[in-house]
């Protein structure tokens, strides 16, 4: 600025400036906007591109986690492994041994990896402390991020075991591995301590190669080093290639989410900010013409503009890094959290390269008008505003006199064909704005459809428990927590009422059920681990017992269990298995094998897709441990599982009523996060509209002037002002609508196909007619809302003062 | 005899000056009179004219137009009012340029709510006898200076005010055609109209009015029809 300071063209540009107060400050809040936008759409991409790699490299993960027999290697000879071929960094030994805590209430906390450190370490795998301290004496624990929530915070108390002489664990903070070395930490001497009860005691090692980037680089620094130790030393690995495979998969699903916002965010930046700043300097353009015609040169001039231009729009820019950076915080931890990796922050390079490039847009959409400007003649310059305006629009004015409207009206409609370009950067403002409106509606539509679609067997309204021979066990009650995306969260189960007790016969408490009153349908289930012919280990098999068509999952493809020989499964088991509907597969479920066929493809994302849902009658020693009931209109749940538990818990059974199920965290997070952004989004499209609207009213000022001199009542003003924007909010909706619609249409099969799953009609399909006929009426309500301001201005000011108004 | 217009006391101050740049002022105008308002530059002429008219309020005093207290009014009842009693035509024409003379001219008419047909009729009649029918679809912007004061000077007569409220109406035109706006003022005024006639030509205000104010500084420093009293 020091280049406009004092002479005679710092005062020029200080005083226009001052002088256009109601733009200037326009210029400035739009650019905020736009840049708060663009920093926080930038972030959340930059968050997006491969969270788990750059959580990995931060903490310096751990490529292989090793576990070795203390018994058969030392210490030093462990330490001695970090100057093997190929290390380039390792950790430990840490002892380290495997636990099952129980929680206060008896709930069981699944097996956990407890590893012994004395920090959160440095050069490999430097945990990240999320909250509270590290563990310092006996009785303390660090567990887990994905632990922390409801059920688990700091000073929260678990028994190590169920043992009678258990110890108990106090929690003092919660840390994150990227790697995923271990869920729980505690000193060394604690981890040895706690290891002698079970005899479990292990030392892990953790190592950073020169070349671990793929699975035969992995296996060969593993071979290296069983080679280098003792036989028998090594006695479990953990490469970083799965814990990045499960990571990712559960990342990925955002991806396409985020990244759409945040392109909606930066070119609607882009958009804005340049027709805010062309359309200023483009109404300047007599004042232009007096300061060539008092001596201005042309570079002057086009200076003077370029930096009217950018002084406001710096301003806007620096509070636009603030509020982004504001904004982008929380936005960025619910991220975090989805993600489940090490602390994000806004990048540096963002906050550099957004306003960067903002105030390179605004100097270049500057600089066309000023040159433009500039280059006119001064008498050409002085005679804009004074002389009659060009044709542009007369077609329209009289295409819409013909309309049957009021009069105001009809003429406000035809005003934005007088400033093409103007009313077109308007038009992508407001159906920018519609995209992101319509896209976030069907995205919490669909995240929605998603939740309902999770566990149907919790929809029953109550649940009897019989226990029984199916391999199910009172254990298939627990009230499971989805583990996060790359996690491992399980809440310490509640376990089921009757944990511990003996099993009941599954025909009596079938009898009580159905002799029950209020009992309005009933099917039973059996839950446990099966094979599948060409599958590596075991599936999640789920047997079904009777009408189980309310309990039954969405279907993406073919139709659900309907009798005895049929098979559901997932997406995964089918790309995995390479099948299709229609296929047969082998499953043997408690050492009975039976061929089933495929008849639908289920939407069921729970153990990576490798579930299969069959019908019991299927396996003939398959017996239900559990029964889902549906009570009749009018029964309450709760009075009626009292009365049957009453029945079947002397039989060894129990029964209790389902709570209404609690809203997935990343389900609530993403359509929170939606939320937001639409919101920014909306509020940017507003002001771009806010302020073409601002330039059009002062450019038409004096005919206003005319208009209410003639009679037009305020209203009849403000009528008219807001119908010039009417129609750009109807050709915004009828543009933005289809457009979010399609959007909605490609990404969510891409968060689906990220995820591993394809999605059903329920998910996919969420939009109604009447609620795109609304969401495209919301385009006319943003130019309606935007206009607003303007509108009122323009009723209010003194007809006298604005015929004065060249 | 009736007035139309009756101003007591009224003075206009703008922003914080102490002098008032009108006023204060007294006068009366009967229907059927066309009063020339004439004086210097700033000496308050336009001032007056918007009051009258209801563009702008005064500082004190009360401005009775057509029997209703115009400085009493809010702004949509001030509206109402200049399109139902006030026809205006100004020294720079101030026809919307993106309208048709036809279109130009219906505007009042359709403000008030009347029927297209019947103010395309009304407008229709006023182009026939203002001499401008074959210039109906054109674009202002094509128009001679004195033709597109005779548009103006039909829109504002559109509605049938009771009174034409005129602001320089030759000051932009050449000579021919200010002597033709010239005489279709006096027809105006033969016809019964009501004329307030602000202007700087002493020629204009002593063929087309019956009375004659002089302002100075504010202040009424010469009005014919008191003389004549007198």
């Amino acid at each position: 600025m020091i280049r406009f300071g004092s002479g005679a063209l710092g005062r020029v540009v200080r005083s226009g400036v001052g002088r256009r107060r109601v733009q200037t400050l326009v210029i400035a809040v739009a650019t905020m906007m736009a840049v708060a936008s663009a920093v926080v759409a930038g972030s959340l991409m930059v968050a997006t591109n491969a969270p788990f790699d750059h959580a990995f490299a931060r903490q310096h993960g751990a490529h292989l986690t090793a576990s070795f027999d203390p018994g058969r290697v030392s210490a030093a000879q462990l330490a001695g492994t970090r100057d093997l071929e190929g290390v380039t960094a390792s950790a430990g030994p840490f002892p380290a041994t495997t636990i099952k805590p129980v929680g206060r209430d008896g709930g069981h906390l699944p097996a956990l990896t407890l590893v012994g450190r004395s920090g959160p370490g440095k050069d490999v795998d430097a945990l990240d402390l999320k909250s509270g301290r590290w563990a310092r004496k006996s009785g303390e624990i660090v567990l887990a991020a994905s632990f922390s929530g409801q059920f688990l915070e700091l000073g929260s108390t678990l028994m190590s075991s169920d043992a009678a002489d258990a110890r108990t664990l106090t929690v003092v903070g919660f840390a994150l591995s990227a790697g995923g070395s271990a869920e729980m930490w505690a000193t060394p001497d604690e981890v040895r301590s706690l290891a002698s009860g079970d005899g479990g005691l292990t030392s892990q090692m953790l190592y950073r190669f020169d070349s671990a980037a793929t699975k035969s680089q992995i296996a060969a620094d593993r071979k290296r080093l069983g080679a280098a130790l003792p036989s028998g030393a090594l006695v479990g690995t953990q490469s970083w290639l799965d814990t990045k495979r499960a990571a990712d998969q559960g990342a990925a699903a955002t991806i396409p989410f985020l990244f759409a916002f945040g392109v909606l965010g930066i070119v609607m930046s882009v958009i804005i900010v340049g027709s805010v700043i062309s359309g200023a300097v483009g109404t300047s353009l007599r004042r232009i013409g007096i300061l060539k015609a008092v001596g201005f040169t042309p570079r002057e001039v086009v200076r003077a503009y370029v930096a009217q231009a950018l002084i406001p729009a710096a301003a806007g820019i620096a509070l636009g890094v603030v509020l982004g950076n504001l904004l982008a915080v929380p936005l960025l931890n619910d991220t975090e959290s989805v993600y489940g990796t090490v602390s994000l922050s806004v990048a540096w390079w963002v906050d550099v390269v957004v306003p960067a490039g903002a105030l390179l847009v605004v100097a270049v959409a500057a600089l066309v008008p000023a040159l433009r400007a500039g280059r006119l003649r001064t008498v050409e310059a002085i005679a804009v505003g004074r002389a009659p305006r060009t044709t542009r629009g007369q077609w329209a004015h009289r295409a819409a006199g013909r309309l049957p409207l009021p009069r105001p009206v009809t003429y406000g409609l035809a005003s934005p064909f007088a400033h093409p370009v103007r009313a077109i950067a308007m038009v992508l403002a407001v159906a920018f704005g519609t995209v992101a409106a319509t896209f976030a509606v069907g995205l919490t539509q669909s995240l929605d459809a998603v939740a309902n679609a999770q566990d149907p067997e919790n929809r029953a309204d109550v649940t009897v428990v019989s226990g029984g021979p199916s391999g199910s066990g009172p254990g298939t009650v627990e009230k499971r927590q989805k583990p996060p995306p790359g996690g491992s969260r399980q809440a310490p189960a509640g376990a089921g009422p009757n944990q511990g007790q003996a099993s009941a016969d599954p025909a009596a408490v079938r009898a009580a059920i159905a002799a029950q009153p209020g009992t309005a349908s009933y099917y039973g289930t059996a839950t446990g681990d099966a094979t599948v012919s060409g599958i590596s280990g075991t599936v999640r098999a789920t047997l079904y017992q009777g009408d189980s068509r309310p309990g039954g999952y969405e279907m993406i493809a073919g139709h659900w269990i309907s009798g005895r020989g049929q098979v559901v499964v997932p997406t995964g088991f089918l790309e995995r298995t390479g099948t299709r509907i229609g296929d047969s597969v082998r499953v043997t479920f408690q050492k009975e094998t039976v061929s089933l066929r495929i008849v639908g493809e289920a939407f069921d994302t729970s153990d990576d897709g490798m579930r299969v849902h069959a019908d019991l009658d299927s396996f003939a020693k398959a017996e239900p441990g559990v029964f889902h009931v549906e009570v009749k209109s009018g029964v309450s749940a709760a009075d009626y599982a009292q009365k049957l538990a009453g029945v079947v818990k002397p039989l060894g059974g129990d029964a209790f009523a389902e709570s209404a199920p609690e809203g997935e965290n990343m389900i609530v997070l993403l359509e929170a996060m939606a939320a937001l952004l639409t919101l920014m989004l909306v509020s940017v499209a507003g002001l771009g509209v806010l302020n073409s609207v601002v330039l059009d009213t002062r450019e038409r000022v004096h005919d206003l002037g005319v208009c209410k001199a003639l009679g037009m009542s305020p209203r009849q003003t403000v009528s008219l002002v807001l119908a010039s924007v009417a129609g750009i909010g109807v050709v915004g909706g009828l543009i933005g609508v289809p457009a979010g619609f399609a959007l909605h249409g490609y990404v969510l099969p891409v968060m689906g196909r990220s995820a591993g799953t394809g999605l059903p009609p329920s998910v996919l399909d969420v939009y109604d007619t009447s609620q795109l006929v609304l969401l495209g009426l919301a385009g006319v309500l943003v130019a309606v809302l935007g206009a607003m301001a303007p509108a009122g201005w323009a009723a209010k000011v003194r007809t006298a003062t604005a015929l004065r108004t060249e | 005899m009736t007035h139309v217009i009756e101003l007591e006391g009224v003075a206009k101050r703008y922003g914080g000056a102490d002098a008032p740049a009108l006023g204060p002022v007294d006068l009366c105008v009967a229907q059927g009179e066309a009063l020339a308002v004439t004086g210097p530059s700033g000496s308050g002429k336009s001032t007056l004219l918007n009051l009258v008219a209801g563009l702008d309020r005064p500082s004190e005093g009360t401005v009775t137009v057509a029997g209703q207290r115009v400085d009493r009014m809010g702004e949509h009842a001030l509206a109402r009012f200049r399109r139902e009693r006030i026809g205006m035509v100004f020294q720079f024409f101030n026809l919307l340029d993106d309208l048709t003379v036809a279109d130009n001219i219906r505007l009042p008419a359709q403000l008030t709510g009347t029927a297209r047909r019947a103010a395309a009729s009304r407008a229709g009649e006023l182009m026939e006898v203002l001499g401008i029918q074959k210039h109906a679809r054109a674009y202002p912007g094509r128009l001679s200076g004195g033709e597109r004061q005779r548009v103006a000077v039909a829109r504002a007569l559109v509605n049938k005010p009771a009174l034409l409220l005129a602001d320089e109406p030759t000051g932009a035109l050449d000579t021919a055609s200010g002597q033709d706006v010239r005489e279709l003022l006096v027809d105006l005024h033969r016809g019964g109209q009501t004329v307030v006639l602000v202007t700087h030509d002493l020629e204009l205000a002593r063929a087309c009015a019956t009375r004659t104010i002089h302002l100075v500084d504010g202040h009424v420093a010469v009005d014919t029809h008191a003389e004549a009293v007198r």
